[in-house]
């Protein structure tokens, strides 16, 4: 009876060790306090009604913002502890909370880098894309909304439940897989990883997977059908290009990842054999088929982040994107030629020389499109006037780190020099730079970028400078050495080496580097609290604080809910600095939109796919019966629902667009520079002084 | 903006003296290790070439990535807006060359890397028996949970963790693992790596030219013990290691099947074992293995009665 209720959950589940009750408060009660807290202090109605049902991609685009961005600190505390542990364990160290080296055990270390990998490229990395996404691409291309609203919210809270799914090993279970983010078979299966560690990194990949899929779909959709009338692809702006590569390429590799996830689950839970080391099972098999997937996933991540950078070289350059048809082709090659690399990650498998001669010859190959980018972005400068604002910043380190990241990967791309350079730092360190160099940076250009269109306020500039830099040192300090131990022979994933090797200098080094980086997130924080503290002196009433040229611009920030009030005609490629020219947007009249409705469905869908993932985690039978029941069932009521539109008429719509113009038209910035550090800790100690005061004088009384 | 020109913004200056210190900080530490890198240090004829090959691509990479980087922060700060002296365009009126430039520039060199890379990849292919002079000496490699057993069927002996070879002669390792995920034979100064897996056999060939001791290790995670599954590799002169060979037939300590069978069993750090063979056929075993049809068979009937 309890078997069958519970599974194979029982007390020993339950967080015992440091890290497991560490982290459960840190990331299952905290969360849920601050959640709390802002029920408290805002309404539940408010936040289940305006936010968590919205089919807003705005709305629903700032909430994967959000979510990121706990992760992207969830992950970069996992960095902190492995580089901990490296500097700390040369030859006979000591060893501390009970670890024979450093202060974690050599599973406890493996489970962190594993986790840190799948946070970061999951739900870091793919979250903060699609949170780009969702708010900027209908803005863009001068949609009211997306094809399909409810696919939205559905694939966002998908991801949410992979994020739950990745954490929720802390509160029960107390293992992750140990496996290195991939989890190669036959690492992975029931032989050498028993525990739930393994499962749990295949649930929180396949409905966090199953989530982009849909999105993927949804952004097609949107991209090549909800066009404003005169766009054509050929005028589209380059983001939507890059996003538009990006989820073709999400369309034709991410059910593969369901797939093999799905025959790694067999393997597991069934007894099959597809990657076992007996009965006919074939480990490479299963290495092929996470890289055919794995590989493109890399492209995914950087196509929108070049479509970033495009924008912003060529607004803060004030001339239209150089040489656009060559750069559209370029994202169109690097699409192409993403789908057929993936051997380059396993040369050191055993191919043969002919095919690991074609697949680096393809590598070869995909960098020709990447060049053209950069010479793109370098012809868009020429001539320009160059504004230095966060977002340029940016993208200067951006070519700085990408391209030693690019040029480290065409190196690693020659099979010879691969079979020394594989599994060593040096290829750590290459991919780091290609991800946060081009992924990550791009992600920090375009949020301040385009911070003022979600706030209506734009981020504080010195503070960012700082940011910038303490990423850019960081970066510097950590992955250098990172390619210089991978030279001398160190391997990635180690938890101890010799201490004859003369690498703990280095490994000090990267850890120092994790701290400085640290410190520049911490900067970020602070810089989108600063801000929000000198909103009205960093207001932007206009809707374009830039002098942008694409459409997003156009519309006031932050848009409304229906984003345009009249879809503009589009003429030509920079669609809104040709109005500009012409004297302002086209007066036309108001007509009636069909607007969504909210809906709770997504969350319900989610949330019953989580519940199945769960029991399928711990093997309880029924209730994974009812979590598939209920997704079938929510799928079927929802297909059913018809009245999920309603009209908002043109005088509504004109009632609400001249009262927002009475209401922000009279306003003026306030004078005044941006707040310094120094002045924002100012500001917090007399507030917390404030605050610890106001207490005692309660107490007093 | 004119403002944060003369303002000089605090936090870029620190930034750039962060910068000149870690870089001074990162040459000091080099300076001070620069005879462990191995992969410069390289004491074997692959690793010699691999390094070689590695120098000229990264040498052709920089010849157009210096060029390009150059011309980009030139740019950059040519067209900054408070330059007065730059001339200006608010359209693209480029050359009509700027096209074809663009695209042929990185195909230019990608075919050159390409014409590089395709004959070497042939040349230094790791199932290349190397032509030297001499015979090769065949080293069979079993990686287990998590210890390496070097099987030397002509020599008729076996070790856990150490390997000795003859200098100038090619080593011919046939790498494949035994109750064991994927693991990663290396030998950085000897040259690159290569998978071991069950029932399937990879053949990698080295030579040392250089006498020493050079350690390896699985490159590619494999469990609990990853870390510290290394192995001594000891390149001596020929003399030296048919004395090796005697000196470890002579001893007392045979390696049979219950001998292995007690080496399956997973284990850590593993010490230096040396045993004699008395079993020849012990490497053919394990690869059958997971060959066998055996066991399907087995199945198979199972599954039909």
């Amino acid at each position: 009876m309890r078997e069958f209720l519970l599974g194979r959950l029982n007390a020993h589940a339950l967080p015992h060790e440091w890290f497991t009750i560490g982290g459960t408060i840190g990331f299952i009660l905290l969360p849920l306090l601050a959640l709390a807290v802002l029920v408290r202090i805002k309404g539940w109605k408010w936040l289940w009604g305006e936010w968590l049902t919205s089919v807003d991609p705005k709305r629903i685009g700032i909430m994967y913002f959000i979510v990121a961005g706990f992760m992207l600190i969830r992950g970069g505390m996992d960095a902190i502890m492995i580089w901990l542990q490296q500097a700390l364990t040369a030859g006979n160290a000591h060893g501390y909370l009970g670890a024979t080296h450093g202060y974690l055990s050599a599973d406890h270390f493996q489970q962190i880098f594993t986790a840190h990998g799948n946070i970061m490229v999951f739900f870091v990395a793919m979250g903060f894309i699609f949170g780009l996404i969702n708010f900027i691409v209908p803005l863009q291309i001068g949609a009211r909304d997306l094809a399909s609203p409810f696919l939205n919210t559905l694939g966002f809270w998908l991801y949410v439940g992979g994020v739950v799914m990745v954490n929720m090993f802390f509160g029960i279970g107390g293992e992750y897989a140990a496996t290195g983010w991939l989890a190669v078979a036959p690492l992975s299966e029931t032989q050498f990883s028993p525990g739930v560690g393994v499962d749990y990194w295949i649930w929180s990949l396949q409905i966090s997977g199953i989530g982009t899929t849909i999105g993927g779909i949804n952004f097609i959709m949107t991209i090549l059908k909800m066009r404003a009338p005169g766009m054509s692809l050929w005028k589209m702006p380059m983001f939507t290009w890059g996003s538009l590569c990006s989820m073709l390429m999400v369309v034709t590799v991410f059910p593969l990842l369901t797939a093999t996830l799905f025959l790694i689950f067999f393997d597991r839970y069934l007894g099959m054999h597809f990657f076992t080391t007996n009965l006919g099972g074939n480990a490479m098999m299963y290495t092929n088929l996470i890289w055919m997937w794995g590989h493109p996933e890399v492209y995914i991540l950087i196509l929108p982040a070049f479509g970033v950078f495009s924008e912003v070289v060529a607004t803060f350059s004030r001339k239209s994107i150089a040489s656009y048809t060559s750069q559209v082709l370029g994202m169109i090659g690097v699409t192409v030629f993403a789908l057929s690399v993936w051997l380059h990650h396993f040369f050191t498998m055993g191919a043969g020389a002919d095919v690991n001669a074609f697949f680096g010859v393809m590598t070869m190959v995909i960098a020709i499109p990447t060049s053209v980018l950069v010479f793109g972005w370098i012809a868009t400068m020429y001539k320009g006037r160059i504004r230095y604002t966060v977002p340029m910043l940016w993208f200067l380190g951006f070519i700085g780190i990408f391209t030693i990241g690019g040029m480290s990967g065409v190196l690693l791309a020659v099979p010879p020099a691969d079979f020394q350079l594989h599994n060593s730092l040096f290829l750590v360190a290459h991919f780091h730079s290609t991800v946060i160099g081009g992924v990550l940076f791009g992600v920090f250009a375009g949020l301040n970028y385009w911070f003022p269109k979600f706030a209506g306020f734009r981020l504080n500039e010195r503070i960012g400078r700082s940011a910038f830099w303490c990423w850019i040192v960081g970066f510097c300090l950590s992955f250098i050495p990172m390619y210089i131990l991978g030279i001398m022979g160190a391997t990635r994933r180690l938890d101890h080496y010799d201490a004859s090797t003369g690498w703990q200098p280095f490994y000090i080094l990267m850890l120092i580097g994790g701290l400085v980086i640290a410190t520049g997130v911490a900067l970020q924080v602070i810089q989108i609290i600063a801000s929000v503290i000198q909103r009205r002196q960093l207001a932007d009433f206009t809707g374009d604080p830039w002098d942008g040229r694409t459409l997003e611009w156009a519309t006031i920030s932050p848009p409304p809910s229906y984003n345009f009030a009249v879809i503009p005609n589009v003429t030509t490629r920079d669609a809104f600095q040709e109005f500009k020219e012409r004297g302002g947007l086209p007066q036309a009249k108001y007509k009636d939109i069909r607007v969504p409705y909210n809906t709770a469905s997504g969350i319900y869908i989610a949330a019953f796919a989580f519940a199945a993932s769960f029991a399928f985690v711990w093997h309880i039978i029924w209730l994974a019966v009812a979590g598939i029941l209920g997704v079938i069932i929510c799928v079927i009521v929802r297909t059913f629902n018809d009245n999920i539109e309603y009209t908002l008429t043109a005088a509504e719509i004109e009632n609400a667009e001249r009262s927002r113009k009475k209401h922000i038209l009279p306003k003026k910035t306030e004078e005044g520079e941006d707040m310094s550090l120094w002045e924002f800790i100012k500001i917090a100690v007399t507030w917390g002084l404030g605050f610890v005061g106001l207490k005692r004088r309660v107490h007093g009384s | 903006m004119s403002k944060n020109r003369k303002r000089r913004s605090p936090s870029s200056i620190v930034g750039r003296i962060l910068a000149a210190l870690s870089a001074l900080a990162l040459v000091v530490t080099l300076l001070l290790q620069g005879n462990n890198i191995a992969l410069f240090n390289s004491k074997g004829m692959i690793a010699h070439e691999q390094r070689n090959l590695m120098i000229l691509t990264v040498g052709i990479l920089l010849a157009i990535a210096i060029p390009t980087l150059t011309l980009f922060f030139f740019t950059a700060w040519r067209y900054r807006e408070s330059n007065s002296n730059a001339s200006r365009a608010s359209s693209n009126h480029h050359s009509r060359l700027l096209v074809p430039v663009i695209w042929f520039t990185p195909c230019v060199v990608a075919v050159a890397l390409a014409m590089i890379m395709w004959p070497a990849a042939h040349r230094l292919d790791p199932k290349k028996s190397i032509s030297a002079d001499g015979k090769s000496l065949t080293i069979q490699v079993v990686s287990m949970r998590w210890k390496w057993l070097f099987i030397y069927p002509e020599q008729h002996i076996a070790t856990v963790n150490f390997a000795q070879i003859p200098i100038h002669t090619p080593i011919h390792f046939e790498l494949t693992a035994d109750e064991a995920p994927m693991s990663s034979f290396w030998i950085p100064n000897l040259g690159g790596q290569l998978y071991s897996m069950t029932g399937h056999m990879n053949q990698l060939n080295l030579m040392g030219d250089m006498p020493g001791d050079y350690t390896g290790s699985s490159a590619e995670i494999n469990g609990a013990g990853f870390s510290g599954m290394k192995f001594t590799t000891r390149v001596s002169s020929k003399d030296a290691f048919d004395a090796w060979v005697r000196g470890v037939s002579l001893s007392g300590n045979a390696l049979d099947t219950a001998g292995y069978d007690r080496l399956l069993k997973p284990t850590q750090n593993n010490s230096h074992t040396f045993y004699w063979l008395s079993e020849s056929d012990l490497y053919d075993k394990v690869l059958m293995k997971y060959m066998g049809h055996n066991d399907d068979m087995h199945m198979m009937n199972m599954g039909m009665h």
